[in-house]
């Protein structure tokens, strides 16, 4: 069965790997393993690319600008055979994955009974790994279903107690595995009318456990329906008698990638936007060659509505809050007016950023990014044409180019298959995104005819709001945390846990910062979490966290922010405030973000990382701040 | 395929499961004589030689594998029987 078919096979890998192997510089080994790893592999290869990172992984993770992350597997089937898989899938996402493996099926023990190998990990994220044989409800098959939801009740309860030692121990991110049912059904199509028969209490359970996870804000691994893509391959009998296998080693990559993409969008690594070619991938035919009109596209023939479905789904991810744009090899007017066709799902304003010249496409990818203010590596890349696609794969590898199947029909399924944009939350803001950046491009337009600066943001009204971070705010803090790469003075990423320890501490100053202007409401833009530290004074605030939103950027936001900061610190009782900038390579428009507010250089305390610099912000001489944004704090 | 051509191909497969190309097989091969050939890269060895020959090992077959001759056996007789 072929797995990733989204990922471009490579012409021989096998080969490629043996010549990786004699590299021997080991970032070069690494750095040409993540490449690899973007090709279709089947399980043998995917554990030869595994061998080529064992050694090295984590010392050269920063220089390969990979994310570190430890991950405890907590498992009640077998999972050692996955582990290559599971790593080399996080390579694909830039993540260096460290995996700790319980015994298999001392779940329990190891979260209850303080285990001292795991608290020496210390997993910032926990997935529990079950499976439908584990445990298995005690009811008898003529029970009532008051009696079914009684037990389904207390195995759920049992879950969240262990969610929540895995959350109050380690402040990790859990993960929870929902059950793939193991044997088949007892009565056929009438399995679903016994509330107690073996499906219909592991879907019960399933939904169950659904439920809970939303209330605790804990992740799914959701197998259970992902198991139509597995085939035989989960839930072998073989395997499971032979090895206790839930998943044939022959489907690892297909399991790893599944889980390495649910840790990514934990770690702010999903992807944010769909970039779309127009003929023939959004319509059928050349608008420039066959006019508005003598476009396939909607009712009336089969490929014309299967080009509307690919646009549906593309409308549907965007209200989801994935960013849309074009990118086409078209005259703009054309391609522009190809837009007023009648049957066009995809609307213009839809659209955030919208190129279409004859210039090369990477050229127009990377303007695109610039124009969004987001990384290469936030895109999706989708173009019926391979010779396209290769280009842009050669060009940036960091975008991610999927191979599509020949039938437009089928694109929606492969893009969803691919999991590019897989979500660890979904807010309000979320659905308005797509807003935002239209938004955004009137910003511009209003900009370019406001004759001078002062005048262009005093006329913009911007209403900055400032909450205490509460139960409230959190999904959302963490959410802008763990994506902001530009404006982030530290880069430190938390979990909605790790969030809950520092903001809830009553002397900490944790800020979640929203702005209004006359065109809209921007929704969350900026978090600022500073709490006292052991290292410096004890009169002395650490601003731990300082990251902003790129859309805000140029409008004098942090200036705001500054002054709504030090106001609580001063009203608190600090004598001054500590701004820390650690450099990254993504992070350099902030290098002079406090001189730049009238900090003063300090020596850096004990124990901190050699390249950061430390800024003293002194509370009782502050001058006035210049700004034109009503603040209410 | 004569025992000989399964032998090769079955080399194949037990270099890249185990990233080793020196590895040399022969009839008599067992797990003893082999780095790593524990149960785990079993399982991993059997499912790679299914994938390689397109063939499916029932559950009891599996566990009286004795040594590579064997195995290159009941490969040949699976690939007689399709």
């Amino acid at each position: 069965m072929e797995q990733l078919p989204w990922l471009p096979p490579h012409p021989d890998l096998g080969a490629a790997i043996s010549q990786t192997k004699r590299m021997d510089d080991p970032l070069a080994r690494l750095t040409e393993a993540i490449r690899l790893a973007g090709y279709r592999r089947d399980f043998i290869l995917t554990a030869r690319l595994d061998k080529l990172v064992t050694t090295g992984l984590a010392e050269h993770a920063a220089a390969a600008r990979l994310t570190p992350l430890r991950v405890a597997l907590l498992s009640s089937h077998t999972m050692d055979h996955l582990l290559p898989a599971i790593r080399v899938a996080g390579l694909q996402r830039r993540l260096a994955l460290s995996l700790y493996v319980a015994p298999y099926g001392m779940y329990r023990q190891a979260l209850l009974a303080d285990d001292p190998a795991l608290n020496a990990f210390a997993p910032q994220l926990v997935v529990l790994a079950l499976d439908a044989r584990d445990a298995p409800l005690q009811v008898p098959l003529q029970a009532s279903p008051a009696e079914v939801e009684a037990a389904v009740r207390e195995r759920v309860d049992e879950l969240r107690l262990l969610w929540r030692r895995a959350r109050e121990r380690y402040a990790a991110q859990v993960v929870q595995q929902t059950l793939v049912p193991a044997d088949p059904p007892l009565f056929g199509s009438f399995e679903a009318l016994v509330p107690a028969s073996p499906l219909a209490l592991i879907e019960r359970l399933n939904t169950a456990i659904r439920d809970a996870a939303r209330e605790d804000g804990v992740l799914l691994l959701d197998l259970a329906w992902q198991a139509a893509g597995y085939g035989s391959g989960l839930a072998d009998p073989v395997r499971w008698h032979q090895a206790k296998q839930l998943i044939s080693p022959s489907l690892s990559p297909l399991y790893g990638d599944q889980l390495a993409r649910v840790v990514a969008a934990a770690t702010g690594l999903s992807r944010k936007c769909l970039v779309l070619d127009l003929d023939n991938t959004l319509w059928g035919g050349v608008v420039g060659d066959d006019g508005v009109d003598g476009i396939q596209l909607g009712q009336g023939s089969a490929s014309g509505e299967a080009f509307l479905a690919f646009q549906r789904y593309a409308v549907q991810l965007a209200r989801r809050g994935v960013i849309l744009a074009v990118c086409s090899k078209n005259d703009l007017e054309v391609a522009e007016a190809a837009f007023a066709h009648r049957e066009m799902a995809i609307e213009r304003s839809a659209v955030a950023a919208f190129v279409a010249n004859w210039d090369d496409k990477a050229g127009n990818l990377r303007r695109i990014a610039s124009l969004l203010d987001i990384g290469l590596d936030s895109l999706v890349f989708v173009d019926d044409n391979p010779a396209e696609r290769d280009i842009v794969r050669r060009e940036l590898p960091e975008v991610a180019v999927p191979e599509l199947p020949e039938d437009v029909a089928d694109y929606p399924a492969r893009l969803a298959a691919a999991g590019y944009f897989e979500a660890a939350s979904f807010t309000a803001d979320d659905a308005g995104r797509g807003r935002s950046y239209a938004l955004n491009a009137e910003r511009k337009a209003a900009l370019s005819q406001a004759s001078d600066m002062d005048g262009y943001l005093r006329g913009l009204d911007m209403v900055l709001r400032a909450t205490r971070i509460g139960a409230a705010e959190r999904v959302r803090s963490t959410q802008l945390i763990n994506k902001t790469n530009q404006f982030n003075l530290t880069t430190r990423r938390y979990t909605e846990a790790e969030m809950a320890r520092i903001a809830d501490d009553p002397r900490a100053i944790a800020l979640a910062l929203r702005l209004e202007d006359k065109f809209g409401d921007n929704g969350l833009i900026s978090v600022v979490l500073a709490r006292p530290d052991a290292a410096i004074d004890t009169d002395e605030l650490l601003i731990d966290s300082w990251l902003m939103s790129c859309r805000v950027l140029g409008r004098q936001v942090e200036v705001a922010v500054l002054e709504v900061l030090a106001a609580a610190a001063q009203a608190a009782g600090w004598r001054a405030l500590v701004g820390e900038y650690r450099p990254t390579e993504r992070n350099g428009m902030v290098a002079e973000h406090y001189p730049r507010l009238g900090f003063q250089q300090r020596p850096a305390p004990m124990g901190a990382e050699r390249e950061a610099s430390f800024w003293r912000y002194e509370l009782a001489s502050r001058a006035p701040l210049n700004h034109f944004i009503q603040v209410q704090a | 395929m004569n025992e000989k051509d399964i032998l090769a191909a079955l080399t194949q497969v037990f270099h890249d499961v185990f990233d080793d190309d020196d590895i040399v097989l022969t009839a008599h091969t067992t797990a003893d004589d082999i780095d790593g050939w524990d149960s785990q890269a079993h399982v991993l060895l059997i499912v790679a030689a299914e994938q390689r020959f397109g063939i499916k090992f029932r559950t009891a077959e599996l566990e009286s594998l004795k040594n590579v001759g064997h195995f290159v056996q009941l490969i040949q007789t699976k690939l007689e029987g399709r």
